[in-house]
């Protein structure tokens, strides 16, 4: 839609004291204008532990390319505000997943990404090393369910993680 | 102004550096435990485990047809690999024949996952040595592979593909066209890749005469595939224990020769993996012509109950040999279920092989091995 | 070599470490020996000139109902034949000697045996758990394993 006046229409000339009709203004409280930039540039930490994580990588790789939404990978945790559990996550490991975590700055999102960080995976009945679901280990924003999920399902993640963001509110005071 | 303080007389000692688990170079979650003497290494110990999972007890715990998924998750980056080493070791306990078309279809998944997955190695090992666009490149090549399997398959990564018996589909109308577009497509990139970095003045300056391991070294050691072929051991187990159609089809096994540097280095061992993607593409062509029709499953029990013995199995993956070591009581469970993995005896060499390197050699040799994690740790 | 020659020429040279040869059911087949002198028969399998076994294949303990055994598979690059080695141990206090000098890819192998199953491997060079955490208790390869309720916290 142009806005451009349409031709033999006449312009009525800028009230004083206004910008007049080709100014660019954005009207807005304080909270939109962060969470649009923290949701626009969500970089996140390269945590690929199996599968889940080369699924990770070709996300953000050639064909969906993960650097149009502002997501580009950090491999240092103090750098990034996301991390993305991608793969089975161990006893083991357990640790020191939660040790990256507690690395990150704030604020810091998590998405879980796929069956295994969801909630153990196929190794749910059977397996006895398994931590059966990150979210026993640090808090969950978003849960992306697949074996492995497709790029397009990790993308909506993302986006829904966006959402989630959207709607932060960050200066009100606490009642 | 000259300091007054000797050389000798200054304070040193070694650091002791966690290459954690979490790191980009490590090909998932290894961790390396680093002494150094400033920047050359004095021990590198590898500390695996961070991915074990029990595969081998659930093995004992599900049917013969109920652990191929399991497979896949065993080296995702070659899961039809996986997939049909578990089928043939199976058949060969007990003792099943596989219609000819499915042999064939088994081939020609295997070959393609074996030029996607030195893709990856090749990508991944760039991106290590600081180069990120052939890993760009790399995965353009693999989404068109990834899109061959989802239409034979329906899953891009883990395909759970193959049966006892055979594949559990037969391949989609136009499978075989667009696996011809493919490899004419792919065949000249190769020579692009090595325009674009393989002879590369830093990049070869960064791997030859690194790591050298000697042919006798290599075989005591365990080393198998392209790492073993890397040293220059001419031994490939789909011309030497020939299994499936390979007989059948002609192709040449790829040896270091120490075109670089020392033979047995870090260069020897990535030009083995360019060239045997060459390999693949030439056993895909014949493969492709030479597929006859016919059925794609054998008549295996609903509850199949394998009588019992021992049996060890052992196939050519990409990242070396992996064996199914199967012990079956008669029960449709297996008794014992051994994975050996070409990865985690690849990893036994590596503190002896590290001896004196920098510490930027370490992730040239870990790429260089092209291990993978959950192969290491089951 | 066939598997029976080989099973003679052991048996010339050990007597009675040499127990039996099992061929039906078993792909390759497997030469059983007592456990004490297997590092020792490991040797002359791979120096002998007429076997010359100098690739381990795959070392993996196993749990039979009564027992405990620990299985090699042996391969020749020269001659290019296959065998296998077997030695029974008792399923309490299990120990053989550590094979790790004769072929060092056994190394990694012994420690996943140990870790999994708790064979004691005497005269290895490292012997430590390598894919479970250091201080996990119990083997979890053994038939009677129960898995644990929580590990540091976490339920299992």
């Amino acid at each position: 839609m142009s806005r451009e006046p349409a031709q033999g229409a006449v312009v009525p000339p800028p009230a004083p004291g206004s910008l007049g009709p080709e100014a660019h203004v954005m009207v807005g409280n304080a909270d939109m204008f962060v969470n649009w930039s923290r949701k626009s540039s969500l970089w996140y930490l390269l945590f690929a532990t199996a599968c889940c994580g080369i699924e990770l990588m070709q996300t953000g790789a050639s064909r969906y390319d993960l650097d149009r939404f502002g997501a580009v990978f950090r491999a240092s945790p103090r750098q990034s505000d996301l991390m993305i559990v991608a793969g089975t996550v161990t006893h083991k490991m357990a640790e020191r997943l939660k040790r990256l975590y507690d690395q990150m700055p704030d604020p810091k999102f998590v998405i879980s990404m796929g069956s295994c960080a969801n909630t153990g995976g196929p190794f749910y009945k059977d397996s006895y090393c398994v931590v059966k679901g990150v979210d026993l280990l640090v808090p969950v924003d978003v849960y992306v369910p697949g074996c492995p999920p497709r790029p397009e399902a990790l993308i909506d993640g993302i986006l829904q993680l966006q959402k989630i963001i959207e709607k932060k509110r960050n200066f009100a005071k606490k009642v | 102004m000259k300091p007054n303080v000797p050389v000798e007389a200054l304070h040193t000692q070694e650091m002791l550096i966690n290459m954690g688990p979490q790191h980009p170079s490590t090909h998932g979650v290894l961790r390396v435990i680093l002494r150094t003497d400033g920047e050359v290494v004095v021990n590198a110990r590898p500390d695996v485990g961070y991915l074990h999972r029990g595969l081998e007890k659930i093995g004992e715990r599900v049917t013969y047809a109920q652990f191929m998924p399991f497979t896949d998750r065993l080296d995702y980056l070659a899961a039809m690999n996986c997939n049909c080493a578990w089928a043939w070791a199976v058949e060969n306990l007990a003792g099943i024949e596989v219609p000819e078309r499915a042999e064939y279809i088994r081939v020609i998944v295997c070959e393609l996952n074996r030029i996607s997955s030195h893709l990856i190695a090749f990508g991944s090992f760039t991106a290590d040595m600081g180069a990120f666009t052939p890993f760009l490149y790399s995965i353009r090549e693999r989404e068109k592979v990834n899109d061959l399997f989802e239409a034979a398959c329906g899953n891009r990564l883990t395909y759970n593909y193959a049966r006892v018996g055979g594949v559990s589909a037969d391949l989609p109308q136009g499978f075989l066209e667009k696996t011809k577009e493919f490899l004419d497509y792919f065949e000249p990139k190769i020579d692009e890749y090595n325009n674009l970095i393989s002879y590369n003045k830093i990049f070869v300056h960064r791997l030859a005469n690194v790591a050298a391991i000697s042919a006798d070294n290599a075989v005591a050691y365990g080393l198998t595939g392209p790492n073993l072929r890397g040293s220059g051991v001419s031994f490939d187990l789909r011309r030497d224990e020939p299994y499936s159609v390979y007989p059948k089809l002609e192709f040449d096994v790829c040896v270091g020769t120490g075109e670089r540097g020392v033979l047995g280095d870090c260069f020897d061992r990535y030009m083995v993996r360019i060239n045997e993607m060459r390999q693949s593409v030439r056993i895909l062509r014949q493969a492709v012509a030479q597929i006859p029709e016919g059925p794609v499953l054998a008549k295996v029990p609903r509850v199949f109950k394998p009588a019992a013995g021992e049996v060890y199995f052992r196939s050519e993956c990409p990242r070396g040999e992996t064996g199914f070591y199967i012990i079956s009581d008669g029960t449709g469970n297996p008794s014992r279920l051994k994975i050996r993995a070409g990865s985690f005896v690849t990893m036994n060499i590596f503190e002896t092989v590290t001896r004196g390197l920098m510490i930027a050699d370490i992730v040239a040799v870990i790429g260089s091995f092209d291990i993978i994690l959950p192969e290491i740790d089951r | 070599m066939e598997p029976q020659a080989l099973f003679d020429a052991v048996k010339a040279k050990f007597g009675d470490a040499a127990l039996e040869l099992q061929v039906t059911g078993f792909r390759p087949a497997f030469v059983v020996v007592a456990p004490a002198s297997i590092a020792d028969i490991a040797r002359f399998l791979r120096d002998d000139p007429a076997m010359r076994f100098d690739s381990l294949m795959c070392l993996s303990g196993v749990d039979y109902k009564d027992r405990f055994a620990v299985a090699c598979h042996l391969y020749s690059m020269r001659h290019r034949h296959a065998i296998g080695l077997k030695a029974y141990l008792p399923k309490e206090n299990p120990l053989l000697p550590s094979m790790d000098a004769v072929w060092p890819a056994a190394n990694f192998m012994e420690r996943e045996t140990y870790d999994l199953f708790g064979i004691v491997f005497e005269g290895s060079k490292d012997l430590r758990r390598i894919l479970l955490p250091e201080d996990w208790e119990g083997h979890p390869l053994r038939k009677d394993y129960k898995y644990p309720d929580f590990y540091h916290g976490i339920k299992v």
